[in-house]
């Protein structure tokens, strides 16, 4: 970050001469819809366009409304803008949580074309949409017409507009533990970190600002006879002076609350860098287990309901003493104050203090009298009270110019028809508390309503998190002070620490406002009435545009629940998700229904607290690292020949090996003639393997294979299929017995983790008294297919074992030295070749594969790869996983003949079902195009029909599962499944009609084994 | 995020494991009617409080285990090995 020595920085009008938490020192230059403006550190960018006068910012998302800065936080609900450049564009930020930093670029957004002159709300466009609900309404009918509105919609409605570019930037996630987790900065998390840190605890203490210190940085407060932020720099000092005991985390968001003292928090690192550097980590979200949990989130300052309450210049009270006190900018040089309880009128005093006219306070209640009330009267400022604003007037670039006072007739509902004018550029408006129950309800904890506080408090009974401070509703600054420390300490307790010297409680000046008790209490006035003739809405929601009407209407809709009424109306749906306008909504909703508030009930609240980016969630797992990547041990050998990868899973798998200019069909072509007339090579490292050792192996295969095992001799290999409990079939391979008690399976690469999963259950859950253990050792070996003719007279080369047909007949299974390898031999064919597979132990793989290479090479030895694999399966008739799609039985697939009707195995029952065995299922067929030369894709729908030209609708009678050019049996081959199988249709001419690619094939059904039927070649 | 306690691992992230339904259901007989074996292939309980469930640690011991959890407020009151698991040394 650099600072701009500007030597005569531009004239910022608003700034205040004195005072602020800003560096004066320093000029930051900064774009505000192309517009160069001045600030300084310190600055969010809401104060610095205030400082600079700026006070219209926005348009609202369903009206166009100009819309100004409202509150000086996380709940801003109207200064949402779009910051950044290009790739860094980012939508729909608060202006009051974004840093100022040197050449940073903001722009208005939702306006059309210019942010003062908006074509939605100056032709009243958007008037048509006006009544609640309007998406339900006015879009249904007639339907012919929603393109057109569609199009003007989208234009006008709509919250900012995404990045197109890839994001530069990068995130970071973290996991930490800590006995404490402190949730706000502010007096009473302060004082809970202090004293639970100086009992020995490890402490994070986050909190969602760029400094800590809450509102001790934005209130004019004296403890022990200084300013508040000096006392705030001393507590840091003594938190720091005790090490890595306590990690402060400013602008970190605590977000979420999760199961068991998990939450998720949003580290804002380098936010405000406008270009990182590419080292540099943006934002970082923690994930913090935590032993114990203070939450000291404060609370949120409501506004009051009234009409034209949405212009700008119409602020919360706790906002506007923010700017004066945190700040020095005056969000305007003559403020009226409307507030509805006693501490409201600190605003009156801090705003007068610094030097701005306050024309008028005005209050709801009648006979105000109160300490603070009395010394705002006592500075000559007038307090109306038992009045109300009734409407306000302005201009779209300028905002607010001055409101109308009404009084109230006898302190009740009604108010008098004629008002009083009162010039303002700011009207103030507190309208009470509402405590950050947010992450303290995320959890489960349900708020409960304070009929006399007018606000919803802290759960008593659900929730584990020490509440305190005015997240407790204690809002008085020394009872927040002393909450703090007393949750601190109770937390230190419940950590089994021993609390040792409690930290010194501050003295609060007495003469602080903050100190200062109420009069009397605070009144409930949810929305003002509306005069006969008034300028603007009642807005209860500024960001979704929500009005009193809105909700009045809604109910009488019959959207009386609270989450009807939000999903209706968009009530609370925004950005600020309601932070400053769901209990007026509430409430609204509660007086129509003629009931209570806690009859009504809040809304749920839901992780995130504020919005999280996308970046922040996806960490280091973007691109190549979203997954990690498993390479054969021979990769890097084939990598050399060339070889072109597929990802299949997460393995990179061979798919061919083409050699100068050739094509994939002309590259698998020849590896298939080539294996098919001499010899190829080809990895399978990638199917699963798991060792089965134990006296009870046998039983156990028996138990999760459709087909018998004890009668399989040792050094023999045997073909199962394995079912899931529910009769479909879930897994085949090869499974070799290597001694009485010791097995070698082989699973599909594809499940391999799901059956090593399904054999644990079956050995932990189901048959806890089989003795037997499985292990995965797809890791632990390499293993190639050497395949062809040849095949036996390149392993005679590479071998001393006699590998003679008599010796090592189909299936056989023997072990030796291979290449000079130790070796497992398997004379099994998925090629339907004369075909070995050899294993060795991984870390000796890129050997193999070298030397079997070199070995070949005098027989014309061609590596081949998966695709060149999945034809010559298909060719043979051979399933895979496009027939094992978890809907097929043994017999869809053609294996009927293997379930053995001996003994019980996973599946065996519900195999019977009725369903199940119905002889109309679709069956496994081979298909040939007639024209011997359309490839038949899978996925087609197969018909019975003759030709295309058979008018609709045509009865679909299956569909094919796998198909391919058939190089190695002169023409295209498919295998699909026909309902009634090959008994009803071999021989008949069907349908193949694929109608994406707007294809129609006429094909014979032949059986699935097309290529070599009576097996010669495999066991030659 | 849940901290489930593996029995044998003892208090791990609920990223860790995968849920296997309820626990202490019996695999019916061979021969039992096709009821029965329906209800246990496809028929779960949903309890509304406390339960009781398996769990696999499949990125620690890989072992499954009961879980006494309560459904709603998420707590957890024990864990025990399977019936026939070997106790750890
Ligand atoms: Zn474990």
């Amino acid at each position: 970050m650099s600072a701009t020595a500007s030597p005569k920085p531009a004239r910022q009008p608003e700034r205040l001469e004195h005072g602020g938490l800003i560096d004066r020192g320093r000029a930051l230059t900064f774009r505000f819809d192309g517009r160069a403006l001045t600030g300084h550190p310190g600055d969010t960018l809401a104060s610095a366009l205030l400082a600079n006068g700026v006070r219209l910012v926005a348009r609202s998302f369903k009206y166009h409304r100009p819309r100004g800065i409202v509150g000086d936080g996380p709940e801003e609900p109207s200064a949402l803008v779009a910051v950044g450049a290009g790739a860094r564009h980012e939508p729909n930020t608060r202006a009051t949580v974004v840093d100022l930093v040197d050449g940073l670029e903001a722009r208005s957004q939702n306006r059309w074309p210019l942010l003062r002159w908006d074509a939605g709300a100056l032709t009243g466009l958007v008037g048509a949409f006006a009544p609640v609900g309007f998406y339900y309404k006015t879009f249904m009918t007639p339907a012919r017409l929603w393109p057109l509105q569609e199009a003007v919609l989208r234009r006008l409605a709509g919250m900012g507009s995404s990045p197109t570019a890839a994001d530069p930037d990068a995130y970071a996630h973290r996991g930490a533990h800590c006995d404490l987790l402190v949730v706000g900065a502010g007096p009473a998390g302060l004082m809970a970190a202090w004293a639970a840190a100086r009992a020995g605890a490890r402490v994070i203490l986050a909190d969602e600002r760029a400094a800590l210190g809450g509102c001790l940085l934005r209130e004019r407060v004296t403890l022990d006879g200084a300013p508040g932020h000096a006392w705030v720099a001393a507590v840091l000092d003594a938190l720091r002076a005790l090490g890595d005991r306590v990690t402060l985390l400013p602008r970190t968001t605590v977000t979420g609350q999760h199961d068991h003292g998990f939450w998720q928090a949003v580290e804002r690192v380098a936010d405000h860098d406008p270009a990182p550097a590419p080292d540099r980590v943006r934002q970082r979200l923690w994930q913090i287990r935590a032993r114990q949990t203070v939450l000291a989130t404060g609370a949120i300052e409501r506004p009051l309901v009234f009409a034209g309450n949405d212009r700008p210049g119409v602020m919360l009270a706790s906002a506007a003493r923010a700017y004066v006190n945190q700040y020095a900018v005056a969000p305007g040089r003559r403020a009226v104050l409307f507030a509805s309880h006693d501490e409201g009128y600190r605003t009156a005093l801090d705003l007068h203090a610094a030097g701005i006219q306050v024309p008028a306070v005005v209050d709801p209640r009648a006979g105000v009298r109160g300490p603070l009330p009395d010394r705002v009267r006592a500075l000559g400022i007038p307090v109306r009270d038992g009045h109300v604003i009734a409407d306000t007037q302005g201009t779209a670039r300028r905002g607010l110019n001055g409101v109308t006072v009404n009084r109230l007739v006898d302190g009740g509902p009604d108010m008098v028809p004629v008002g009083d004018w009162i010039d303002a550029d700011l009207l103030a408006v507190a309208g009470g508390w509402s405590p950050t129950l947010h992450l303290h309800a995320q959890a489960g904890a349900k708020p409960v309503w304070d009929a006399e506080r007018l606000a919803f408090l802290p759960d008593p009974e659900r929730g584990k998190e020490w509440m305190c401070g005015g997240c407790a509703g204690v809002l008085r600054l020394d009872d927040a002070l002393a909450d703090g420390l007393a949750a601190g300490q109770g937390a230190a307790e419940a950590l089994g620490l021993r609390p040792g010297a409690a930290p010194p409680l501050p003295t609060v000046g007495a003469d602080d406002p903050a100190m200062a008790g109420s009069g009397q209490p605070q009144t409930a006035l949810w929305a003002v009435p509306k005069p006969a003739v008034a300028n603007g809405k009642r807005f209860v929601d500024i960001q979704d545009d929500v009005t009193v009407e809105d909700i009045a209407l809604a109910h009488r809709e019959g959207y009386a629940s609270v989450e009807h009424l939000k999903r209706y109306t968009t009530l609370g749906m925004g950005t600020d998700q309601g932070k400053t306008s769901n209990v007026a909504g509430l409430a609204l909703l509660a007086e129509a229904r003629g009931e209570p508030i806690p009859a009504v009930g809040t809304t749920t609240f839901r992780a995130p607290y504020t919005p999280v980016t996308l970046g922040a969630l996806a960490g280091r797992h973007v691109g190549a690292h979203i997954a990690p990547v498993r390479r054969s041990p021979m990769h890097a050998a084939q990598a050399e020949m060339g070889a072109v990868f597929q990802p299949t899973g997460l393995w990179l798998r061979p798919r061919h090996f083409p050699r100068d200019g050739e094509t994939l069909a002309e590259a698998v072509r020849r590896e298939v003639i080539a294996t098919r007339s001499g010899v190829g090579l080809c990895d399978v490292s990638f199917l699963g393997k798991i060792d089965v050792q134990g006296p009870d192996a046998a039983e156990f295969l028996n138990r999760v294979y459709i087909n018998g095992w004890k009668g399989l001799a040792v050094g023999k290999a045997r073909y199962g299929l394995m079912l899931r409990e529910d009769g479909l079939a879930m897994d085949d391979g090869t499974t070799a017995r290597l001694a009485d008690d010791h097995f070698a399976m082989t699973t599909t690469t594809a499940n391999a983790v799901a059956v090593m999963t399904h054999l644990e259950y079956g050995l932990q859950v189901l048959w806890p008294e089989l003795d037997v253990r499985v292990v995965s050792t797809t890791d632990e070996w390499a293993a190639v297919a050497l395949a062809g003719p040849k095949s036996r007279r390149v392993l005679e080369e590479a071998t001393d074992l006699d590998v003679s047909n008599d010796a090592l007949p189909f299936m056989g299974v023997t072990e030796g030295t291979v290449c000079g390898l130790p070796a497992r031999l398997f004379r099994i064919s998925f090629s339907g070749e004369l075909a070995y597979e050899i294993n060795v132990p991984a870390g000796y793989g890129d050997a193999l594969w070298r030397r079997l290479v070199m070995v070949g090479k005098p027989f014309g030895l061609t590596p081949y790869g998966a695709e060149a694999l999945g034809v010559m399966r298909i060719e043979k008739g051979h399933v895979a996983g496009p027939e094992l799609d978890g809907r097929t039985t043994p017999h869809d697939l053609g294996l009927g003949r293997m379930v053995s009707t001996k003994k019980s195995f996973i599946g065996r029952r519900l195999l019977e079902r009725a369903a199940l065995t119905d002889p109309e299922r679709p069956a496994l067929v081979g298909l040939v195009p007639e024209d011997g030369a359309t490839v038949l894709a899978g996925g087609s729908q197969i018909v019975a029909v003759a030709d295309r030209d058979t008018p609709p609708p045509v009865p679909m009678i299956g569909h094919v599962s796998s198909g391919c050019a058939g190089p190695g049996v002169g023409h295209p081959v498919a295998l699909g499944f026909l309902k009634g199988g090959l008994a009803r249709w071999e021989g008949q001419t069907v349908l193949v009609s694929h109608p994406l690619k707007g294809t129609a094939t006429p094909a014979r059904v032949v059986a699935p084994h097309v290529y070599d039927p009576e097996g010669r070649r495999q066991h030659a | 995020m849940m901290l489930i306690p593996c029995p044998w691992c003892g208090p791990r992230p609920r990223v860790e494991f995968s849920y296997g339904g309820p626990a202490d259901r019996a695999r019916p007989a061979d021969d039992a009617p096709l009821e029965d074996w329906t209800r246990y292939v496809y028929e779960r309980d949903n309890p509304k409080g406390a339960a009781r469930e398996l769990w696999r640690h499949g990125a620690g011991c890989r072992q499954w285990f009961v879980l006494e959890r309560d459904t709603v407020t998420h707590a957890v009151a024990a864990s025990h090995p399977l019936p026939g698991a070997e106790v750890a040394p």
